[in-house]
C-alpha cells in the first residue's frame, strides 16, 4: 500500500465521469440498492466492495443500463454521464453501451470464434477501416487481455472451447476491443491464476490513463493494489466511500472495519 | 385356460411373493430394517420380480412360436393328393385354420359338443351342416382330410396352451421360491432389483427397434417381390406414371420420377412458406414480445398443430385452390387451369408447419442462455444485431433440426396432396399444374380390390421404400449437421 500516497495526491483533480444520485433497484418486491450516491471520476479506478448479495453487481448494471434487460427490475434516481442523465427518455441504451463497457461476472464468450468475439463490438460500431485494421485491433486487444500469447495459432477456434479463465480474459479483450470510456468489470479475476490477475491489474492501471475504470472484487487486496477510490456495499446501501487509502487504513463506519478485517463476509 | 387368467395368477404369485418376500427380510435381521443391506421394500420387489420376469419372457415366447410348430405339424399331415389344381398347401392350411376356428366357436355356443368335435370318425356332411347351422363362416364343403387336419390342429393347440399354462405357472413359483431362499439381511437386494428394472427398459427399448427393423423388412421384402415383376431400371428412371387397373396386364408404366418430383416441389413450396414465417415468429415470440402476449400468443399458434391434416385438406380443396385459381386463373392471369395445383397444397402445407417451425424454434432459441445476450449488449449491440449475430448461430443447429424435422412431415403428408394437388402424375416446373406425390399413388394403389400379387399394388412396396430411404437420409443427415455445430460451438 505504498503507492497509495501517490494516487491520492493524482485523484483530486479528475473531474466526475459518472455521477449517481439517489439510486434505487427493485428487483419485483426486493429492494436491492437504497438510496446509493457514488461519483465515479474520470482516469480513475473504482473499486466496490462488499459481501456477496449486497448488490455491486446490480449497482453496476445500473451503470450501463443492463438492467433494462430483467424484466422485474425497476431502476430510479439519476445517473450522469458528462453530466446527461442516461436514463433520459432520448438517450439510446445501445449507444450508452458502447461508451460504458462491461465485463460481466461469469464469462459468456459467444459462439463463435476467438477472432470473431474480439472483432464483435468493432464490427458493430464500425471502428475498423479494413480487414489489416481490424486484425490489429483483434491483436491488441488480446495482448491488453493477457491472452494473445495462448490463443494467437488458433484465432479460429471457438471461444467456448477455452478455460474459465482463459475465457473471462477473452471477455476482457472482448471489452476493451470497443475502447469505451467507461469500463465496468464485474469479478473480472475471480477465475484467474496470480501471474493473469496480475496481468489484468496491469490493463486495469494502463487504462486508467485514459479512461475510468469500476471494478467488482471480492480480493481487498486486490482493491488496495488497483484503485484509487473504494466504494463499500453492506445489504444494499452504500456504507462508505472514499479514498482506497483512508478506507483500508483508517475506515469512518465500524461496518467497513469488520469487513476489511474479516468479520463480516 | 383364458391367458387373463394365467396373467392374474402369475400376478398373484408375484404380489404374495412380494409380501412373504419383504417379511423374510426383515425376520432375518431380527425385525430391524436398519440391519439389512437394502429397504425391505426391495427384498419384496426382487422376489416379485423374479416371479413375474421368467414367466412372462416365457409366456411371450411360447405365444410366438406354438401357431408357427402346430401349423407345420399339421400341415405335414395332410397329403399332397388332397391339394387341388391351382391351390396351394397355404390355402388349405387356411380352410383348415377356418374350420378349426368354426369348431371352436361352435363347441363355445353349445352347438356342437366337445366330444363330436373331436370325434375323428365324424361324418363329413353333417358337420358341415352343423357348422353352418352354428352360424359359422365354412366356405366350401369340408373334406375328410381338412376336418380330421383341423380336428388335430385343435387338439395340438388345446394341448399346448394347457402345457403352456403348467410352464408359465411353474416358472412363476420357481422363480419366487427360489429368490424367496436367496432372501437373506446380507443378500443385495437394491443392486438386483437396479439390474432387473435395467433389463426391463431394456426390453422396451428392444421392442421398439425390432418392430422397426420388422416394418422395414416387409418393407424390403415386398420390394423385393415388386421388382421381380416389374424392371427396377424403369422404376427408378421412368419417366411416365400410368398404372392399368385392368390386372396383370403388362401395360402399366411406373415409374417413380414424376411421383418424387411431386413431393420434392409440393415440399419446397410448403418449406419456404413454413419456413421464413415460422421462424420469424419464434423470433418475435421470444425476444420481442412481452410475457403477456407470449402467453397468448404461443398456444394460440399450436392450436394449428392440433387441426387433422384432412381439416386442411379442406381448406386447400375449398378455399386456398379457388382463391389461387381467381388470381392466377384464366380470369386473371391465366396460369392456371383448376384449383387442384402445386401451389395450392403446397401453401396449405407450409401453414399447416408453420407450428412446428415456431414452436420448436422457439424452445431452441429461449434455451440460448441470457448471459449470451447480456454480453452481446453490453458491448453496445441493438436487439436485431444480438439476434443475428449472437442467438440465432448458437441456436441454428437446433433450428436446422427443426427445420429437417418439417420436411420430413412435408414428405410424408397425404391427405393436403389428395385434396389439394389433383391426381396427375407430371413432371413439370409450373407451380400452378396440377401434381402428385408419393404418398398419394400409394394410397391409391391399394384403395380399391387391389390383387396383391400384381405389380400395380405391390409398387406401393418400392414407393413406400422409396420414401422411407429419402425420410431416413434427411434425418441422418440432420443429425449430422446438429452433431457438427455442436462441436464448433459447445
Ligand atoms: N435477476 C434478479 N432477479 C431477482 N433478484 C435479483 C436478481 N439479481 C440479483 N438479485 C438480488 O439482488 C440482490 C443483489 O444481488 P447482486 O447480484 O447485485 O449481488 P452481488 O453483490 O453482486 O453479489 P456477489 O458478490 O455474490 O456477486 C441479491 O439479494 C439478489 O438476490
Ligand atoms: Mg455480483
Amino acid at each position: 500500500m505504498n503507492d497509495m500516497t501517490r494516487v491520492e495526491r493524482q485523484v483530486d483533480t479528475n473531474k466526475i465521469k459518472l455521477e449517481c444520485r439517489d439510486c434505487q433497484v427493485h428487483y419485483g418486491e426486493t429492494h436491492a440498492i437504497k438510496d446509493v450516491n457514488v461519483d465515479i471520476e474520470d482516469k480513475t479506478v473504482t473499486a466496490f466492495i462488499g459481501p456477496s448479495g449486497c448488490g455491486k453487481s446490480t449497482f453496476l448494471r445500473c451503470l450501463n443500463r443492463m438492467n433494462d434487460t430483467i424484466d422485474i427490475a425497476r431502476v430510479k434516481g439519476s445517473f450522469k454521464l458528462d453530466g446527461e442523465d442516461i436514463y433520459d427518455k432520448r438517450v439510446d441504451p445501445v449507444q450508452l453501451r458502447a461508451k460504458v463497457g462491461m465485463v460481466f461476472q461469469k464469462p459468456n464468450p459467444f459462439p463463435k470464434s476467438i477472432y470473431d468475439n474480439v472483432a464483435y463490438g468493432p464490427r458493430i460500431h464500425g471502428l475498423a477501416k479494413n480487414k489489416a485494421d481490424l486484425d490489429d485491433i483483434v491483436e491488441k486487444s488480446l495482448r491488453r487481455g493477457a491472452i494473445w500469447d495462448e490463443v494467437k495459432d488458433r484465432l479460429d477456434a471457438p471461444g467456448t472451447g477455452l478455460s474459465g479463465g482463459q475465457q473471462q480474459r477473452l471477455c476482457i479483450a472482448r471489452a476493451v476491443a470497443t475502447e469505451p470510456e467507461v469500463l465496468l468489470m464485474d469479478e473480472p479475476c475471480s477465475a484467474l491464476d496470480p501471474i493473469a490477475t496480475a496481468q489484468v491489474e496491469e490493463l486495469i492501471d494502463e487504462l486508467r490513463e485514459q479512461y475510468s475504470v469500476v471494478i467488482v472484487t471480492h480480493s481487498m487486496q486486490q482493491a488496495a493494489r488497483v484503485s484509487q477510490k473504494t466504494a463499500f456495499f453492506h445489504l444494499g446501501s452504500l456504507v462508505e466511500f472514499g479514498e482506497t487509502g483512508q478506507i483500508f487504513t483508517n475506515p469512518v463506519d465500524p461496518r467497513t472495519e469488520s469487513y476489511i478485517t474479516g468479520r463480516i463476509g | 385356460m383364458p391367458i387373463v387368467w394365467l396373467f392374474l395368477i402369475v400376478m398373484a404369485i408375484a404380489a404374495i411373493g412380494y409380501v412373504l418376500g419383504r417379511s423374510r427380510a426383515l425376520q432375518s435381521a431380527g425385525g430391524d430394517s436398519r440391519d439389512l443391506h437394502s429397504l425391505p421394500v426391495f427384498y419384496g420387489a426382487n422376489v416379485a420380480l423374479k416371479a413375474v420376469v421368467p414367466a412372462f419372457g416365457l409366456l411371450i415366447i411360447w405365444l410366438l412360436a406354438q401357431p408357427l410348430y402346430v401349423s407345420s405339424q399339421v400341415s405335414q399331415t395332410i397329403p399332397d393328393s388332397v391339394i387341388k389344381e391351382g391351390s396351394s398347401r397355404s390355402l388349405v392350411m387356411a380352410e383348415v385354420r377356418r374350420t378349426a376356428f368354426g369348431l371352436d366357436n361352435a363347441v363355445a355356443q353349445g352347438d356342437i359338443t366337445e366330444e363330436l368335435a373331436r370325434n375323428a370318425r365324424a361324418d363329413v356332411a353333417d358337420m358341415t351342416q352343423r357348422l353352418k347351422d352354428a352360424g359359422q363362416v365354412v366356405t366350401s364343403n369340408i373334406t375328410q382330410p381338412v376336418l380330421m387336419a383341423a380336428q388335430s390342429y385343435r387338439i395340438l393347440n388345446s394341448t399346448g396352451y394347457f402345457i403352456m399354462s403348467i410352464v408359465v405357472i411353474a416358472a412363476a413359483l420357481l422363480g419366487a421360491a427360489f429368490s424367496w431362499r436367496q432372501t437373506h439381511s446380507e443378500y443385495r437386494a437394491r443392486n438386483v432389483v437396479e439390474q432387473g428394472i435395467r433389463v426391463l427398459l431394456l426390453a422396451a427399448a428392444s421392442i421398439a427397434i425390432l418392430t422397426t427393423v420388422g416394418i422395414v423388412l416387409s418393407l424390403v421384402f415386398n420390394t423385393w417381390e415388386f421388382f421381380k415383376l416389374y424392371p427396377a431400371t424403369d422404376f427408378f428412371f421412368g419417366l411416365t406414371w400410368s398404372p392399368s387397373f385392368s390386372g396383370r396386364g403388362g401395360s402399366s408404366a411406373l415409374g417413380v420420377l414424376p411421383l418424387l418430383w411431386g413431393t420434392l416441389y409440393i415440399s419446397i413450396v410448403a418449406l419456404l412458406v413454413a419456413v421464413p414465417i415460422g421462424l420469424f415468429a419464434a423470433i418475435y415470440l421470444s425476444e420481442y414480445a412481452s410475457p403477456r402476449v407470449r402467453a397468448f400468443a404461443k398456444p394460440l399458434l399450436e392450436v394449428l398443430a392440433g387441426i387433422p391434416t384432412i381439416v386442411y385438406g379442406l381448406f386447400a380443396l375449398l378455399t386456398v385452390g379457388p382463391l389461387l385459381l381467381g388470381i392466377f386463373g384464366d380470369g386473371g392471369l391465366g396460369w392456371m387451369k383448376a384449383g387442384t395445383a402445386v401451389m395450392t397444397a403446397g401453401l396449405v402445407m407450409g401453414i399447416m408447419l408453420i407450428p412446428f417451425v415456431s414452436s420448436l424454434s422457439d424452445d431452441i432459441i429461449n434455451a440460448v442462455p441470457q448471459a449470451m445476450r447480456d454480453g452481446s449488449y453490453g458491448l453496445g449491440a441493438t436487439q436485431s444485431e444480438t439476434i443475428r449475430q449472437v442467438v440465432l448461430p448458437a441456436a441454428l443447429p437446433g433450428i436446422v433440426g427443426a427445420i429437417l424435422l418439417a420436411a420430413s412431415r412435408a414428405i410424408g403428408e397425404t391427405m393436403i396432396v389428395v385434396l389439394g394437388a389433383g391426381a396427375a402424375a407430371r413432371l413439370s416446373l409450373n407451380p400452378f399444374e396440377a401434381m402428385t406425390t408419393v404418398t398419394a399413388k400409394i394410397v391409391s394403389q391399394l384403395t380399391g380390390d387391389a390383387d396383391f400379387a400384381s405389380p400395380e399394388a405391390l409398387v406401393a412396396f418400392a414407393l413406400g421404400m422409396t420414401l422411407f430411404i429419402i425420410t431416413l437420409g434427411l434425418n441422418v443427415f440432420a443429425l449430422y449437421i446438429v452433431r457438427k455445430y455442436r462441436e464448433q460451438y459447445e
